[in-house]
């Protein structure tokens, strides 16, 4: 009795995950293998192969790679002086670097599209002093700085958590014991860090990867990412079984990043943040 | 007379404007188990950090071997410190804890396993190489730490309340260990603690501290029969501390009576503080002590009775073997020998502070 009332409190949870997840990736599935008439092909999945599906994929993946590189660099300095500041100061200053998360993307996204057009605040102002402008909208360099600036706390998050977790004493008990500094950042504070560094690079590849709307804003439609082909193959040519090819195709390399994390990330920093 | 290996000169430190150490002055000799003995916030753990280079000193200069260390980096000391929290690096196995002071100095891998083997002896933890620090108990972990610091041969062994979060009886047995190892290597130790059992135990010498002042140095035996003020005499076990007036050379009066003693030198009429440890204090009929009283209050301690008796208005802290009611008319007796008569503080420095430990 009391058993079947645990398993029927679990009831809504199962409609939702068969209806919102499990029935959708059926149907990807099934469009993926399918052609407009209802019969088996490959050639959707193959279609992956194409010049111009091939150079998307390859594109995204490379701005993804750059994309995550750069968060790391920035983030990483950045968590160790955050650690390192006194203990009032700092749940508020991680508070303030999370705070623009909170509002919605593509709003942000929307903004830096008029920061950095030509006549922009930020054009205007260089100018006023005499600076060269920055002219980098619609190219690949502005796709990767609005990808850096939205996704830069899910890598901040968990490097910053896992450093968080570094007792000052064993920094100590190493210094005792004859290492300098290169040798505690070495020896203690990196491989401690290793799993934050994953889940970080976990949670700003997978996005970076996929994501359309980013490009398509500050790409002004001359970055073509393979999250893009998919967006127009459904919203535009209504081409469903074309966009379920490379969706599953895509969703390959996001099942390799999330398994490299679940492998890595045993302290679940990563999960924090969802 | 051996050398002085480490000296500490006029040292004062403050945090906050909290002043922690005050013209702060102390040696140890080479060989020495020495103990800095006091309460929560004496200065006893902040020494130790500043000896092991953690922090720096306002004033003053710290000597290693004649040589003037104050400025010198943690990494470069001689010395390995056994941290309160035990300090083991969770990613790595023993071994690797062990082994990480000698890696940092290059020494050769057979070199490194030898040390391993021969450390994981000396602290009766065998064949753990390859355990990781998360499986070991609380003891063991103490050990691994006291292991991965002896390996480096440091002249100085700085140990910071180590076993602080043992139980009863590990800390026993891990005092004996200490005392041990202290013997099979010929090292210096720097012991810091709050137990005064602990200090009694192990140490050649307990430096008692409080408020960033040194109370007394000493034996423990000095420390324990001889307290030079009231402080050290509540902080070494318990006491009756009792005002009294030196009447004479050998004659104290507490509580309105004259009670013969052994101590000289106080001149006359002087305002004393006098201490009577609980086990010198005998009961006897009540017409046969220096004082009467009754029993208020009757503890069994297991080796003890912990009894107070309440005479001439002062409530004896007494220590029998004898199962004496409450309500029993006693008298108190002590002979001379065990009445210990200290000088009254004369500074609001030396000014003994109420513990409740």
């Amino acid at each position: 009795m009391n058993k079947l009332k645990k398993q029927l409190l679990a009831g809504p949870y199962l409609v939702w995950i068969i209806g919102f997840i499990l029935l959708p990736f059926l149907m990807i599935v099934y469009y993926a293998f399918t052609n407009a008439d209802g019969g088996f092909t490959m050639e959707y999945l193959a279609a992956v192969l194409d010049a111009n599906n091939r150079k998307a994929l390859f594109l995204s993946l490379e701005l993804g790679v750059i994309c995550t590189v750069l968060c790391l660099l920035i983030s990483y300095p950045l968590a160790m002086i955050l650690n390192g500041m006194n203990i009032k100061n700092q749940s508020l200053v991680v508070f303030l670097f999370m705070l623009p998360m909170w509002m919605n993307f593509m709003l942000r996204i929307l903004a830096w599209k008029l920061l950095l057009s030509k006549n922009g605040v930020i054009n205007s102002f260089l100018s006023l002093f005499g600076f060269p402008g920055v002219y980098i909208l619609n190219t690949p360099a502005a796709v990767v700085f609005g990808m850096v600036y939205d996704f830069l706390p899910f890598m901040l998050l968990p490097v910053y958590n896992s450093m968080t977790r570094i007792r000052k004493d064993w920094l100590e008990a190493a210094q005792d014991l004859g290492a300098g500094h290169l040798a505690i950042f070495f020896k203690i504070i990196l491989p401690l860090t290793v799993s934050g560094i994953i889940s970080g690079v976990v949670m700003v590849f997978v996005p970076s990867l996929t994501s359309f709307a980013i490009s398509e804003v500050l790409g002004g439609g001359k970055v073509l990412l393979i999250g893009n082909i998919i967006e127009q193959d459904f919203m535009q040519g209504m081409q469903w079984n074309a966009g379920s090819g490379l969706s599953l195709v895509l969703m390959v390399f996001v099942i390799i990043s999330m398994a490299l994390m679940n492998l890595f990330d045993k302290e679940g920093e990563g999960t924090a943040i969802w | 007379m051996k050398n002085h290996l480490i000296d500490f000169i006029d040292i004062s430190k403050s945090y906050d404007g909290n002043m922690v150490l005050d013209e702060f002055n102390l040696y140890v000799r080479e060989n020495e188990f020495v103990t800095l003995l006091g309460p929560s916030g004496c200065g006893k753990t902040t020494t130790l950090r500043l000896l092991g280079g953690f922090e720096t000193p306002d004033t003053g200069k710290i000597l290693f071997d004649s040589e003037d260390i104050t400025n010198m980096p943690p990494n470069e000391r001689k010395l390995n410190t056994v941290f309160q929290k035990y300090s083991l690096f969770p990613h790595m196995t023993i071994a690797e804890n062990i082994a990480f002071g000698l890696k940092i100095r290059k020494k050769s891998k057979s070199y490194i396993n030898d040390k391993i083997k021969y450390a994981l002896k000396l602290v009766n933890l065998e064949g753990f190489e390859n355990r990781s620090t998360d499986s070991l108990s609380g003891g063991q972990q103490q050990r691994i730490a006291i292991a991965r610091a002896i390996v480096n041969e440091p002249k100085v062994l700085l140990l910071d309340e180590p076993l602080g979060a043992l139980d009863l009886k590990l800390r026993q047995n891990m005092q004996y260990e200490l005392m041990r190892l202290k013997e099979e290597l010929g090292i210096t130790f720097l012991y810091v603690t709050h137990d005064q059992e602990e200090a009694l135990t192990m140490s050649d010498t307990i430096v008692v501290m409080n408020q960033g002042y040194i109370q007394q140095i000493g034996t423990p035996e000095m420390i324990y029969n001889e307290p030079e003020n009231a402080f050290v005499a509540d902080f070494i076990g318990h006491s009756n501390i009792i005002d009294g007036i030196m009447i004479e050379d050998r004659l104290v009066e507490i509580l309105g009576v004259r009670m013969p003693c052994v101590d000289e030198g106080f001149g006359t009429h002087t305002p004393v503080d006098v201490v009577i440890r609980p086990e010198d204090v005998e009961l006897v009929k009540p017409e046969e002590g220096a004082l009467s009283g009754e029993v208020v209050s009757l503890i069994f301690k297991g080796v003890h009775y912990e009894l107070e008796v309440m005479a001439n208005g002062y409530e004896w802290l007494v220590h029998t073997t004898e199962y004496v009611p409450v309500g029993s008319k006693v008298g108190i007796r002590v002979i001379p020998f065990n009445i210990q008569i200290m000088h009254k503080p004369e500074s609001s420095d030396e000014k003994a502070v109420e513990i409740d430990e």
